[in-house]
């Protein structure tokens, strides 16, 4: 969050996409421009908006179609819960790297120098054209990006790829890319249902207003072939290359998220719970994929991620209640403020008793809730300022540090992965798959 | 649009319903399938544009009584010394905002309803007239290659 606060502080109201649009124009950094795009936020938060609401309409002069707010990163990968309908459910994560702050930053000097308005009113320009809507090849694989939101999907994959690694089994490579793959393509899938149902609420937020399906860019025929073509063979890929439970779960998850989370976001703030299961299940998917069964460390592992949707989420929804409101959306922090922080703060130590649990079910060595044990507690203790304060700052405090806090969770517990030979060498663990003559595949 | 293209144009977002409109292209010889498509497409939009519109203007209208209701409460005016619009802060707004979400609850209820209909029958239209343009362009090819 230190760039955010550097781009707030320098008094950047809008997000370097226009910057990036200009840098594009102004230096031809083709590949520059792409590469934020793909690191873009698809979850907009309205950084710049202050506490007080005006009491005049909404302006329609909508300078920046997105009001995107992006992290930066270091090394540690940021993951988010699958839930990228719901304006606050984006997924917010990028890997990145010091390079990319010097580049932003780099940018954003290049066109402070330049008449700051005109960048915006360039882009916005843009936006305001008509366009043809016929689809252009080249511009194919980006709309099918945003449409599958890569960005999430990459890091549905990577808790999958986590469950995997936990599981006390030896290392089988083929396995492993088979099942991630298997699981970005059903993400994909879901997440391209997942907008094509719902296009008008999509273009009524601020967060959501630049999808592919409500910017006419693709048809809705299109994204549903699109989705069919990218869930029929990730789940067969999981049911026949992986083994029959994982797919099981891929297509129940698929279904949940579609067809349970979708239509309940707009029915009852139990959707919140369910959107949490389906962030939970990817874990527990990498898991079965590498020993075939339902063992109670996959169950703790979907319950780790399952207790980490709240904070992230409940804190996250804070801030956009306006636009839940207006949409017709039913989520705690509209409808229940109380509960919504009782439930973060909740399922914050909550993460701390699982943490602990890690060790007693053999998951871990006693190391993992000694080491996991300050970022629990930081965690919780933001937790507990978001329940006490009930502000915006509390909330985005939160939001933010459960941003590091579960890549650095699942990193702190693959380090304390415990051995399953004695022999072994942690460190080992890695590298042995090239070792190993026989990989036993359990059925 | 210019009349020579032969394709839908979209346009920026309304100012009221932030939906974007679309201009139907009329081929000239458009089959009964492909009208019932553009038909319900149009109907669609129509539906959309009057409900959102409708909506988004009852919101603003509504939040505006709420600030003035509040202000007037606290005894402050609308306007502070500077002319600057006076307003509230996000915590005073929640209880705005659990209200207009419950008072609107049924009424989003049918409209999602409907939503999702139109979007399905849409989207299944729209599998048929693209299937009946592959048949014609197949018919069409074998024709020309038997020439």
């Amino acid at each position: 969050g230190l760039f955010a606060w550097h781009l707030k502080n320098t008094g950047v109201r809008q997000f370097p996409c226009q910057f990036v649009h200009l840098c594009r124009v102004a230096n031809d950094r083709l590949i520059t421009f792409q590469y934020f795009n793909f690191l873009k936020r698809m979850y907009v938060t309205q950084y710049n908006k202050d506490l007080s609401q005006r009491a005049k309409p909404k302006s329609d002069s909508v300078a920046s179609p997105f009001r995107e707010l992006q992290q930066l990163d270091q090394e540690k990968k940021v993951i988010y819960k699958i839930r990228p309908i719901s304006p606050v459910h984006q997924p917010l994560s990028e890997t990145s790297s010091r390079n990319d702050r010097n580049e932003l930053r780099e940018i954003k000097s290049a066109a402070e120098i330049e008449d700051s308005a005109s960048p915006l009113r360039a882009e916005s320009k843009e936006d305001r054209q008509w366009k043809e809507m016929k689809l252009r090849l080249d511009d194919l694989p980006g709309i099918l990006a945003r449409l599958s939101k890569i960005k999430l999907t990459a890091l549905v994959v990577s808790t999958a790829s986590a469950g995997f690694a936990m599981a006390p089994v030896p290392f089988d490579l083929t396995c492993f890319l088979l099942a991630s793959l298997g699981t970005g393509l059903a993400s994909c899938a879901a997440n391209s249902i997942n907008q094509f149902f719902e296009v008008p609420f999509d273009s009524n937020m601020n967060r959501t207003k630049t999808r592919p399906l409500v910017r006419g860019q693709i048809s809705p025929l299109l994204a549903v072939c699109f989705a069919a073509s990218c869930g029929v063979p990730g789940i067969a890929l999981l049911t026949l290359g992986v083994n029959p439970l994982t797919g099981a779960l891929g297509a129940f998850n698929i279904f949940l998220y579609t067809c349970c989370y979708t239509p309940m976001k707009r029915m009852s703030i139990a959707n919140t719970w369910v959107g949490a299961v389906v962030g939970a299940i990817p874990p527990v998917m990498g898991w079965t994929a590498a020993t075939g069964s339902l063992d109670a460390g996959a169950l703790l592992l979907g319950g780790i991620l399952y207790s980490w949707q709240f904070p992230h989420f409940n804190a996250l929804s804070w801030g956009l209640r306006e636009d839940y409101s207006r949409g017709g959306y039913c989520m705690m922090s509209v409808t229940h403020p109380g509960l919504c922080r009782r439930v973060a703060l909740r399922h914050c130590l909550a993460l701390i008793g699982l943490s602990t649990v890690a060790p007693v079910l053999d998951i871990t060595t006693w190391t993992f809730p000694i080491i996991s044990l300050p970022i629990n507690l930081y965690i919780s203790y933001l937790g507990f300022r978001f329940y006490r304060d009930a502000d915006r700052r509390s909330s985005r405090k939160l939001f933010f540090c459960s941003l590091w806090h579960l890549p650095m969770l699942l990193l702190v517990m693959f380090t304390c992965k415990k051995s399953f030979l004695e022999k072994e060498d942690k460190g080992d663990l890695l590298g042995e798959s090239h070792g190993r003559a026989m990989e036993i595949r359990l059925p | 649009p210019p009349a020579h293209s032969c394709n839908d144009w979209i346009g920026p977002p309304d100012k009221h319903s932030n939906l974007r409109p679309v201009i139907f292209y009329v081929p000239p010889e458009e089959s009964p399938l492909e009208r019932r498509l553009r038909e319900a497409r149009q109907e669609a939009q129509a539906c959309d544009q009057r409900f959102w519109a409708r909506h988004n203007r009852a919101f603003r209208q509504e939040k505006e009584e709420f600030i003035y209701s509040r202000l007037k409460a606290k005894g402050l005016e609308m306007r502070d010394e500077t002319g600057q619009k006076a307003t509230l802060n996000a915590e005073e707004m929640a209880d705005f905002y659990k209200d207009f979400l419950s008072k609107n609850f049924r009424k989003h209820m049918q409209y999602n309803r409907d939503w999702y209909k139109r979007n399905f029958t849409i989207t299944f239209l729209m599998g048929q007239v693209a299937l009946e343009r592959a048949l014609r362009w197949l018919r069409w090819k074998k024709k020309n290659v038997g020439d």
